[in-house]
């Protein structure tokens, strides 16, 4: 326990050493969801009824961005080296990168998006799904997307190749969470969506570092 | 007895001795390809009788279906195939894994293509964003990212561990693709072929459908064989045995 909490630490005072990596996901998030207003005009109506997916689909893509100095940077000082002799067990450090990773793009994200629903009139109760279901999709993102780090680790053209990998297993959390706010404006409720979000984060906690961990060990063989 | 059987198992986990084994299956596996196409395509075409709501377009899904069955089940196998190299650390599961993955991917693209033309008469649509069309889409793009990941490493070991733990992160996106018909529950139809309830087409359909995905089946395992052995013969072609073969020496 002590060990994620030492990584989560270190990650966190690195991202805050370098705030202009965090910040440029957070505002590269902020630019895509202002220009789909601009691509397809100021109808309320419209932009009410495309503002989940629409910000969804930014949270994936910012997530995405972060994901290559998850574990490069370590991978290019040798200290992710030192990570796998240590003592304690690899999995629980890269939980704790992930976790990390997680408070500095998922996080920020969730707090952000209720401020972009109001540009597209989303009211109140959406906006609160919209901040649960984030709240439960980011953290996935940043579990499966962590994966995809680990396998491009040092691979020829690894940042594009990294999209084309993640991407599509991004498109349950996209379903589910774009599918709650939805839910709940057309008056059908979101738990069930939520729920299957939930369910889909439980799975990836359990299986995502270790598979991270796995393809770790590969990169590094 | 047992024991020698296990043995007799793992002498063709090497290349060297898989490779004129899948030499000799090959011309076997193309036969029994012919075998069930030849009738498969007259039910096909003749025998099968013009559906009374869908008229003759219907008669695509004799190769949509079976190709959409292979897409999912070629994954599972090269799911299952790199699982083994990740554990037994056998060096041919990687290559097989690596030499099904352009197949299934084929079928992937086929079962969409053709979905597409039979979508277009009888929804009006070439493409609906239907959650079964959808899942089948994001199957072909987890077998793109498969092939990109493996061709994007040149160590060959490490190109088929990295690939085999994407295919069994992958793997689990197969059985959400079948149930997403019961999950969402969509444009798309049921499934016409069910084990629990009677089947709602004509014995004739169903017969055509069956050689067909056979057919479809004895291609695969031909294609990909083939593939393998030129995978070896890559990978293998510093080693005194390759350089022995007749193929090579010629």
């Amino acid at each position: 326990m002590n060990a994620i909490l030492a990584i989560i630490r270190r990650d966190l005072l690195l991202a805050m050493r370098r705030k202009s990596e965090v910040l440029t996901a957070l505002f590269f998030f902020i630019i895509v969801v202002s220009l789909f207003p601009l691509g397809i005009g100021p109808e309320t109506a419209l932009l009410r009824k495309i503002a989940p997916g629409i910000l969804w689909v930014a949270a994936l893509l910012a997530t995405m961005l972060g994901l290559s100095r998850l574990f490069a940077p370590d991978h290019a000082d040798g200290t992710l080296e030192q990570m796998v002799l240590a003592p304690s067990p690899l999995g629980l450090l890269v939980t704790g990168k992930i976790i990390a990773h997680w408070i500095t793009t998922g996080l920020p994200l969730v707090l952000l998006a209720p401020v972009l629903g109001i540009q597209f009139d989303l009211d109140s109760g959406a906006l609160g799904v919209l901040m649960i279901a984030l709240l439960i999709g980011t953290p996935l993102l940043s579990l499966i997307g962590a994966i995809g780090a680990a396998l491009t680790l040092g691979v020829r053209g690894g940042g594009v190749l990294l999209s084309l990998l993640v991407l599509p297993l991004y498109v349950p959390a996209l379903i589910f969470g774009a599918g709650a706010v939805e839910a709940h404006i057309s008056g059908l409720g979101a738990g069930g969506h939520l729920s299957l979000l939930a369910a889909l984060l439980a799975l990836a906690v359990f299986f995502a570092p270790w598979a991270t961990t796995a393809a770790l060990r590969i990169a590094l063989e | 007895m047992s024991n020698n059987k296990i043995i007799h198992w793992f002498k063709y986990a090497s290349p060297q001795s898989f490779y004129p084994l899948a030499g000799k299956l090959i011309p076997w596996f193309w036969g029994l390809t012919a075998v069930f196409l030849i009738p498969g395509l007259w039910i096909t075409f003749f025998a099968a009788p013009t559906d009374a709501q869908q008229g003759e377009g219907y008669r695509i899904i004799f190769i949509h279906v079976p190709a959409a069955w292979m897409s999912m089940f070629i994954y599972i196998v090269m799911a299952a195939w790199a699982g083994l190299g990740l554990a037994l650390n056998t060096r041919l599961s990687g290559m097989m894994a690596q030499g099904l993955a352009p197949t299934g991917a084929i079928m992937a693209f086929v079962s969409l293509w053709t979905g597409a033309f039979w979508g277009k008469p009888m929804w009006g649509a070439w493409w609906v964003w239907d959650a079964r069309l959808t899942s089948a889409l994001i199957l072909f793009f987890l077998y793109i990212g498969f092939i990109a990941l493996q061709a994007a490493i040149d160590d060959a070991r490490r190109a088929d561990k990295a690939g085999a733990i994407l295919a069994l992160v992958g793997v689990v996106n197969v059985p959400i693709i079948y149930f997403s018909v019961k999950w969402w529950n969509t444009l798309h139809q049921g499934a016409s072929v069910s084990l629990t309830k009677a089947p709602t087409m004509a014995a004739t359909m169903l017969w055509g459908m069956l050689l067909m995905a056979l057919a479809f089946w004895m291609y695969s395992i031909a294609v990909a064989l083939t593939r393998v052995r030129a995978i070896i013969l890559e990978r293998e072609a510093h080693t005194e045995w390759v350089k022995e073969l007749d193929e090579v020496k010629a």
